[in-house]
């Protein structure tokens, strides 16, 4: 039976809390947390029906900062937290999100994971090459000779983190790259993600203006849309083979099984208690 | 002449057949009415290594290993020095051996106890695909008294997959054992039928960690996520297939780092969800158990002690997890911490630590171990005592919603994800009342005092403990050495000294007036642990008022308590 009463279409504002962010002015993550309030609206997915999951770190903040359920929780296992989610309420509509220290450096197993096992969850991470909520330390995606912080005064020396390649080699089956100066495109980039049948992942170059002033730049730099589409994995390869890592767009999107159990009732207690019977 | 209880060890090299032997010997005699008891012993090798089964029968119920051994079975000689530590013999104990295996070990020529040859091989060579483990069998079965029909019986329910020359071949194995049983008793004057009383109840054959996995499911979890670790990973394979059956699923994680962070995430959802796992396991876990006590999501870890600490000895039972349990976490973070009191206990003590978690919002440890979870007991089907979860919950339209909200109890409805107007972000982060982060004293205050009351002010009923007995001296103890010391306890009211057990289930929250009451009258106490340190005794001491006149018992494992060992010092202190 149809409702009779006609909801309200909801706009990107009623998945806003009223709460303050942490964040400071001119920070990319305000950009991320409209596009994906954005990307609920475009979906009507309703309220209480979603959930942001995420760590901790400066980006991790989010769920407050959304009307919908979320998990703040430890550092790093925003993925397996979202996992447990959704294998437990398939219903729900559920997006992790997080930093690029949180995502690589202390959750990368569950990165790795989390593509592998091809679970309906969205992951956006907000990569802005710094660990920011403790001060300005390098992350892994943080270039080998940055010198800007005391802990690693003449640079890590260690060669980056290429999200994107390391999506697709542990078998994501969506995987895009956006960026926080283009709300409006990151928003497309999420919705699309959101729609995906299985574990999507997007990138999100999101400046952070107090440790790594330089990164306002990025708005000279990054090409909007120059990233081709691809369901081959090859051809995929080798553009990020090519690619500066300030290109934008779904790189790869490809259906593979999705892991959801079905969760139906097939025998009662009784029966499986008959199996210690002599 | 009958006797109440027999214990045989059976012991051979990998692929001899020792387990699937002892595993028959044990459910031919509860087929046969009988109750039993079977520990396996494995050497260091991951397969094929020289294998042990300690089976103790009994015409009553018995649920832990007897001092010594009446009989010890070696297929051949394979190694077996490696399990003598294990082996304590008596001059009147037989060692059967196969006549044609050369060289017996200094353990076995230099024994106290009696030995005999069986042309063990020969015979099963004389038989068209027979196997020396089906003669020893036999021989074992006769021994004991168990009828051929319920050998038979078993041995056609394990071998029919495998055709009828394998299984005719076995049973002629059987025949012929039984047979060379008869020649050994009048020879060695050996008899050990045991009583066998009518069977009126439905026995069950089941291990702790299979007990375990049944307590969860009848408690109503749906959800698990789990990473395999010896010698909880029997839990996980049981619960995957039977889980499913009633519409749940277990998700095999990448560590226990994320089974932890799965299971606070399935329960975040509204189902009652639980991990399985060891210390190693449970050490990378007390992060996000602190999460789940700040963010008040029930859950259940099973933790299956093994000796530690690191990866310690993984095949071997001891109860030196007890510290992490109680204090692992950082931060103030009440929560609970049980223990079950046997093997059959396992599937109670989850099924109530379930209801437990889900009623008061906060994460709770069980803590077996390797005794309990790995051994096969014969038991009386147990009663179900109908613990299920129930978690408070708000309903569809609920406005202004508290998520932390301070009630009298502590507790605080939860909203489940499709709650409409619900919707609250649960946080590590000390929260005021409506979820939002807060580093105000007067919430952190407020917050605390409300996480302690909740455990603090519950009714936890008689479950607390188990509690038998009287007298004026008392034994205080906790998980699986509950086992020898109840018997330790009803040999010495056999002998007219009467003794009484306290056998703490719930660890923490400590309740002191429980436990004053639990010890009205008692003049002395004796306290049984399998740690080095004394953890359960200083815990003890830390929490509750104990007679001046204290005693402890503690060892740590490998090796199990015998009965004997807590008779003598009962009697000591006597």
């Amino acid at each position: 039976m149809e409702s009779v009463v006609q909801e309200k279409r909801l706009t990107f504002k009623d998945y806003k809390s009223d709460y303050k962010p942490v964040w400071c002015p001119g920070c990319g993550d305000f950009s991320v947390l409209a596009a994906i309030t954005k990307a609920l609206a475009e979906l009507q997915v309703p309220r209480e029906q979603a959930a942001v999951i995420s760590g901790i770190g400066c980006s991790s903040r989010i769920p407050a900062y959304t009307s919908v359920y979320g998990f703040h929780g430890i550092h790093g296992r925003a993925l397996a937290s979202a996992t447990g989610l959704k294998v437990a309420r398939p219903d729900l509509t559920v997006v992790a999100t997080g930093g690029d220290g949180d995502g690589f450096s202390i959750g990368g197993n569950h990165f790795l994971h989390a593509c592998r096992r091809n679970v309906d969850i969205t992951y956006v991470v907000m990569d802005n090459e710094v660990y920011g909520m403790t001060k300005g330390q390098a992350s892994p995606t943080t270039p080998p000779d940055w010198e800007g912080s005391k802990l690693t005064p003449h640079g890590t020396g260690v060669s980056p983190f290429n999200p994107l390649s390391v999506a697709l080699s542990a078998g994501a089956s969506f995987v895009a790259r956006g960026f926080a100066g283009d709300p409006n495109g990151a928003a497309k980039l999420i919705t699309q993600a959101m729609q995906h049948k299985g574990f999507s992942f997007v990138q999100i170059l999101s400046p952070c203006v107090t440790f790594r002033p330089e990164q306002t730049e990025w708005k000279k730099i990054v090409r909007k849309g120059e990233i081709e589409e691809t369901g081959n994995l090859s051809q995929a390869a080798a553009f990020l083979a090519r690619d500066d890592g300030f290109s934008t767009g779904v790189l790869y999107e490809v259906q593979r099984p999705v892991f959801q159990p079905t969760l139906q009732e097939k025998h009662t207690l009784q029966e499986i208690e008959e199996s210690f019977e002599l | 002449m009958t006797s109440q209880t027999v214990s045989i060890a059976i012991t051979g090299a990998g692929g001899a057949g020792v387990m699937t032997a002892g595993q028959m010997l044990l459910d031919a005699a509860a087929k046969a009415g009988l109750y039993g008891l079977m520990t396996r012993s494995s050497g260091p090798q991951i397969r094929g290594g020289e294998a042990a089964a300690y089976i103790r029968l009994s015409s009553q119920p018995i649920d832990c290993p007897n001092d010594t051994f009446d009989v010890l079975f070696c297929f051949d000689w394979m190694n077996v020095d490696r399990f003598a530590a294990e082996l304590p013999l008596r001059p009147d104990s037989v060692i059967i051996g196969d006549q044609d295996a050369l060289n017996p070990p200094e353990m076995i020529t230099r024994s106290v106890a009696r030995q005999v040859l069986v042309p063990l091989g020969e015979t099963a060579k004389n038989i068209e695909g027979g196997r020396p483990n089906m003669i020893g069998l036999g021989i074992l079965g006769e021994l004991a008294g168990i009828p051929l029909e319920a050998l038979q019986a078993i041995l056609e329910k394990v071998l029919h997959r495998k055709g009828e020359v394998a299984l005719n071949a076995s049973l002629e194995g059987l025949r012929q054992g039984m047979q060379l049983a008869d020649d050994l008793e009048a020879e060695i004057g050996l008899n050990l039928h045991l009583e066998r009383l009518a069977q009126d109840k439905t026995r069950w054959s089941l291990t702790g960690n299979e007990a375990a996995g049944m307590g969860a499911l009848r408690a109503g979890v749906r959800f698990c996520a789990a990473y395999p670790i010896t010698p909880a990973t029997e839990i996980l394979e049981w619960l995957a297939p039977n889980i499913e059956k009633v519409g749940g699923t277990l998700v095999q994680a990448e560590d226990e780092l994320a089974s932890i962070n799965m299971v606070i995430g399935g329960s975040f959802g509204g189902v009652p969800s639980l991990t399985a796992t060891s210390g190693p396991g449970l050490a990378l876990m007390t992060e996000a158990l602190g999460l789940a006590v700040s963010a008040e999501i029930p859950l259940v870890v099973i933790d299956v002690m093994r000796g530690g600490p690191s990866t310690g000895i993984p095949t071997k039972s001891e109860q030196s997890d007890l510290n992490i349990a109680l204090h692992g976490l950082h931060g103030d973070a009440p929560h609970l911490v049980t223990a079950p009191t046997s093997i059959a206990d396992c599937l109670f003590t989850v099924q109530w630590s379930v209801h437990l978690a889900e009623k008061l919002q906060t994460p709770a440890i069980v803590l077996s171990d390797q005794s309990l979870g790995q051994s096969r007991n014969i038991i009386d089907k147990p009663a179900d005592l109908a613990f299920i979860a129930e978690r408070d919950v708000v309903g569809d339209g609920v406005v202004e919603y508290k998520r932390y909200a301070l009630t009298d109890s502590g507790v605080s409805p939860m909203a489940i994800p499709g709650t409409h107007g619900g919707e609250y972000v649960a946080d590590g982060l000390e929260t005021a009342e409506n979820a939002r982060p807060s580093s105000a004293a007067e919430d952190h205050y407020a917050q605390l005092d409300k996480r302690q009351r909740k455990l603090l002010k519950f009714e936890y009923g008689q479950h607390w403990a188990l509690i038998e007995g009287e007298g004026d001296i008392a034994v205080v103890t906790f998980g699986s050495v509950t086992a020898p010391v109840r018997e330790a306890i009803q040999r010495l009211a056999a002998d007219g000294q009467s003794v009484k057990l306290v056998a703490l289930r719930l660890l923490a929250p400590a309740l002191p007036d429980a436990f004053e009451a639990a010890l009205a009258g008692v003049e002395k106490v004796l306290v049984v642990e399998q740690t080095h340190s004394k953890q359960f005794y200083r815990y003890l001491r830390s929490e509750y008022d104990l007679p001046k006149q204290t005693d402890v018992l503690a060892k740590p494992g490998p090796l199990p308590y015998r009965p004997a060992e807590i008779v003598a010092k009962l009697k000591e202190m006597i």
